[in-house]
């Protein structure tokens, strides 16, 4: 008999009385149908009349039965109701619809799991099974989701289409019902990504590849890297809006792949708009698009700089055979073509620096482009010795010139210096340097400033040994100062001789020059005599050579009608000064005389007798000098200049007058450019079979025992800052090593060398 | 007492004593060495030339040190191992010789003999060209035609190298050896082969082209 105490237990049939209607009340609000609100009162009644049959003592507990009626209302409410709305509607209306049901979905789970509250709290707990609220979840996934996603995913891709194709759509709709895919997938971004992404991705892909073969064909570099920036732009706005954030990358891949790698050399070498073009027009803002674009790609610089480098070598070719074809008669403008390659270097450093920030993929193509170009040779000469005539210039100009400012000069010492690093014979470029460095300080054509700024920066490229013979030459020219003024106050109390000036230069840091046992006329002798007494005090343990070769003498020539002033070479002097007791002399009589060398002599007596001047009549009178000829002193000459110099073509001395002689015994002697640039190569080659014989050595002594293609190698590499060594003429180096007992082939493994102790 | 009995000879110093008896047949009685005019009878008692490649490989088994002389020792040396004590003997040994020094082991060390054996005092260190082309033909001659006649032509015409040394006589040895020839497609110049070898195979290949 039941009692208010102990009611009667309510059997499921019973409770659904009062269950059923309340859901149908819950289903009508949901769906917007007009009904009241639930009043406090009906609320606590469905939650108390569920309470109850969860707490009847079994067997009368229903709690699995309602368990099971909570999920049937779900499920029945899915196939039922909600699957077939949403079915029978299309396009944007479908989603709509989805993204209604799903909605009220929700607040339905909601709900009603509060409704039959009282079995989370201790039936699905303990047996264990899934929640209320996963069960509604479960169930809209189950019924609805799974039947309706492929569908809604193909409208969902057209009207992204849509979008892509300008129009507008509604965002809003498309977040919700992507969050509910993502949600459907209960904790997995799974279902979002095989439901939904994987489609997406592939369409995308399809979308931008068709996109980029129009593109390609109709527009310009430029064109078509703007739209594909906005592009990339659009579709980031596309996940922000309304994709899922993990779609991003994915996506930015996928557009970046067909966009801009696919295409890149098509693009990039896109005729008259391409890389090249816009390196050549300098389009910065284009070229930095470009940066942005390929920066952001994995390894997508690298088309981009290998364009960039091939710009520039062709650029520098192109200066190349420019000068090439200007060279009138094997001689190279190379003021004009170092110039350019100088703004050359400075134009698409700026690119570098700025367009592409500072990346060292760029750095390196222009270095590698610019050591492919300078590195040629133009109408025979080297770019080192271009390079070098280029300083000698220069240098020659701005230390008469006042008006070049120190400034700028300082400015292209920094580019010599750096076009010197992409030079690879810079031994040779020191040769070259160093012959002509000697001109300008024993010529007084200098400027110590100059010459000490670029030597300091080249020390601080290249190091203390590549700088230090030239150094030793400009520090030369000061003790050289320091050492006229001791001998001018030493004979200053001794008889009054000829004026005389001696500069002395270190053997060693010089270039060496070819000395003669000339016969000094007498006055100059006792010169010569003084001096060496007064370095004797000043210094011992040290040798003078005199280099006759190098000296100038100005001599007054007494003739008839006027006194000339000449200037000529100490070699010419000796012979003027011949005449000087006789008024005739034959060749022979000459050469004994003066002790010169053939060769030499010819030379000066052609000087003297049969160029422009003619200071001396030779008989017969024809024009090359022969040993069977004879010279007269002639004194009818004469010329409407007072004073002249004779480079090595005239003389003219008069005989028996007082002559004062000014001997600076160096000057440079101009020799034929050709023969000149041959010594130097061949003085060059010397040195490096010594520094390849050295390196060889040092390596074989530390490492011992090393394969030949190792100690190649490291060769090179040790070599690299002076010259690139050629292999023929390491190998030939390295069998002279053998020859001489330093290496020899291990006779296991005759590809390896061992070190000979 | 003592008693001193002379033994009998054995057959071993009976061998030898015919051995240094046949050795006095050519030999120069003053030097007491086997000089040029010795060689020549020995040679064509043996009844090959001098410059075959059987009379070098018998020098070697001598360890011959002096090219165009044999000392008694190393007659000895060379008549004990090929177990011969008489011309006829030796004669006979010639063909089993060349089998045994053509065996890969043995011709290394022939080949490098070869060349120290045309060292003379005056050139201790590196042999003429022309004398090179000779012994090249001589040793290399039967087995590598090909590419002695090519390197031999070569060696003529170049004008860089004017002496061989060892180093390059032995990359000759190995470069036929290792380098199948005349496509020579396992030749790289950047290994570790003598350089005249480089500019010889450079001039083949200008020549191919």
């Amino acid at each position: 008999m039941a009692s208010r105490q102990n009611p009667k237990p309510m059997t499921i049939d019973e409770g659904s009385v009062h269950i059923d209607p309340a859901v149908n009340k819950l289903k009508r609000i949901l769906e917007g149908k007009p009904e009241p609100d639930f009043l406090p009162g009906e609320y606590i009644g469905n939650y108390t009349t569920i309470y109850n049959m969860c707490i009847q003592k079994p067997p009368h507990d229903q709690s699995q039965e309602l368990y099971d009626k909570y999920g049937g209302i779900f499920e029945d409410y899915a196939k039922h109701t909600v699957l077939p709305s949403i079915m029978e509607k299309h396009d944007e209306y479908m989603l709509r619809e989805l993204s209604r049901r799903w909605d009220i979905n929700k607040i339905m789970v909601r709900w009603l799991s509060r409704f039959f509250f009282y079995l989370d709290r201790y039936f699905t707990v303990r047996r264990s099974l899934p929640s209320l609220t996963e069960v509604g979840m479960t169930s809209f996934r189950d019924h609805v989701y799974n039947n309706v996603h492929f569908n809604v995913k193909q409208v969902i891709i057209a009207l992204v289409h849509k979008e892509r194709e300008g129009q507008q759509i509604d965002r809003a709709l498309l977040k919700n019902v992507l969050d509910l895919f993502v949600e459907n997938g209960m904790g997995s971004i799974k279902r979002y990504e095989d439901d939904f992404e994987d489609f997406f991705l592939q369409e995308s892909a399809s979308y931008y590849s068709r996109r980029s073969s129009r593109w390609i064909q109709e527009d310009s570099c430029p064109e078509y890297m703007i739209k594909a920036e906005e592009s990339l732009k659009k579709e980031k706005e596309r996940v922000a809006h309304y994709l899922h954030s993990g779609t991003e990358p994915k996506l930015v891949d996928i557009v970046q792949t067909h966009l801009l790698v696919l295409v890149a050399k098509q693009l990039l070498e896109k005729e008259n708009s391409g890389c090249s073009a816009l390196l050549r027009d300098d389009k910065t803002d284009d070229l930095s698009r470009m940066y942005r674009l390929y920066h952001a790609i994995p390894k997508g610089l690298e088309p981009v700089a290998a364009a960039f480098r091939l710009h520039v070598t062709a650029e520098g070719n192109a200066l190349i055979k420019q000068a090439e074809d200007a060279a009138t008669s094997g001689s190279v403008e190379e003021q004009v073509l170092v110039r350019k390659i100088i703004d050359l270097h400075d134009k698409y450093m700026a690119y570098v620096m700025d367009c592409f920030q500072n990346d060292t993929l760029f750095h390196k193509a222009l270095k590698e482009a610019f050591e492919i170009f300078c590195n040629k040779k133009v109408a025979g000469s080297s770019s080192a010795e271009l390079l070098a005539t280029f300083c000698d210039n220069l240098f020659r100009k701005a230390g008469n010139d006042k008006s070049n400012d120190d400034s700028t000069i300082e400015s292209t010492i920094d580019n010599v210096v750096k076009l010197l690093d992409y030079i690879s014979d810079k031994d040779l470029f020191v040769e070259f340097y160093r012959k002509k460095l000697a001109r300008r300080l024993l010529f007084g054509r200098f400027n110590d400033d100059h010459e000490r700024s670029i030597l300091t920066k080249l020390k601080g490229q290249f190091g203390g040994q590549f700088t230090s013979k030239m150094e030793g030459m400009v520090t030369d020219m000061q003790l050289a100062k320091d050492h006229q003024t001791g001998f001018e106050e030493h004979i200053k109390n001794l008889p009054k001789g000829v004026d005389f000036t001696v500069t002395v230069l270190t053997t060693g840091f010089w270039p060496s020059y070819k000395t003669s046992d000339l016969n000094l006329p007498v006055e100059m002798v006792n010169c010569i005599e003084s001096f060496k007494a007064y370095y004797a005090i000043k210094t011992n343990h040290k040798r003078l050579m005199w280099i006759y070769s190098l000296g100038t003498c100005n001599l007054t020539g007494r003739f008839d009608s006027k006194p000339i002033e000449l200037i000529v070479s100490t070699y010419q002097a000796a012979v003027l000064c011949a005449f000087n007791n006789t008024d005739i002399l034959t060749y022979q009589e000459l050469l004994e005389q003066v002790n010169l060398s053939h060769e030499d002599l010819v030379r000066v007596l052609h000087s003297l007798s049969c160029a422009k001047y003619k200071f001396l009549n030779k008989q017969p009178a024809s024009k090359t000098i022969s040993k069977t000829d004879t010279f007269e002193f002639n004194s009818k000459f004469t010329d409407k200049m007072r004073r002249i110099k004779v480079c090595m073509r005239k003389f003219k001395k008069k005989k028996k007058e007082k002559t004062k002689l000014i001997m600076i015994v160096v000057k440079q002697v101009p020799l034929p450019p050709v023969d000149d640039r041959k010594k130097v190569v061949e003085d060059v080659d010397k040195d490096r079979r010594y520094a390849i014989d050295a390196s060889l050595v040092r390596i074989m002594k530390s490492r011992k025992v090393l394969p030949h293609q190792q100690l190649v190698s490291e060769c090179v590499e040790q070599l690299s800052r002076m010259f690139k060594p050629d292999i023929k003429m390491i190998k030939k180096r390295i069998e002279d090593l053998i020859t001489r007992d330093y290496l020899e082939r291990d006779t296991e493994n005759p590809s390896t060398f061992k070190y000979v102790a | 007492m003592t008693i001193v009995s002379a033994a009998p000879l054995t057959e071993l110093e009976k061998a030898v004593n015919h051995l240094i008896d046949v050795f006095h047949k050519y030999s120069n009685t003053s030097s007491n060495l086997i000089d040029p005019a010795g060689i020549e009878k020995l040679c064509s008692d043996l009844d090959v030339s001098r410059t075959d490649i059987r009379f070098l490989m018998l020098a070697w088994t001598m360890k011959a040190e002096k090219q165009g002389y044999i000392t008694h020792e190393e007659w000895t040396r060379g008549l004990k191992a090929l177990r011969a004590d008489t011309i006829d003997e030796l004669k006979k040994a010639l063909p089993q010789l060349e089998k045994e020094v053509r065996t890969p082991s043995n011709f290394a060390d022939f080949y490098a003999y070869a060349f120290r054996y045309s060292l003379t005092e005056e050139k201790p260190e590196s042999t003429d060209i022309e004398t090179i082309c000779q012994l090249l033909d001589t040793v290399m001659g039967s087995t590598f035609r090909p590419q002695v006649d090519y390197f031999v032509e070569y060696l003529k015409i170049q004008k860089d190298y004017k002496v061989i040394n060892m180093d390059q006589w032995m990359g000759f040895y190995r470069f036929c050896n290792e380098i199948s020839f005349p496509d020579m497609s396992e030749y790289s110049p950047g290994l570790a082969w003598p350089l005249v070898l480089n500019n010889f195979v450079e001039w083949i290949r200008e020549k191919q082209a």
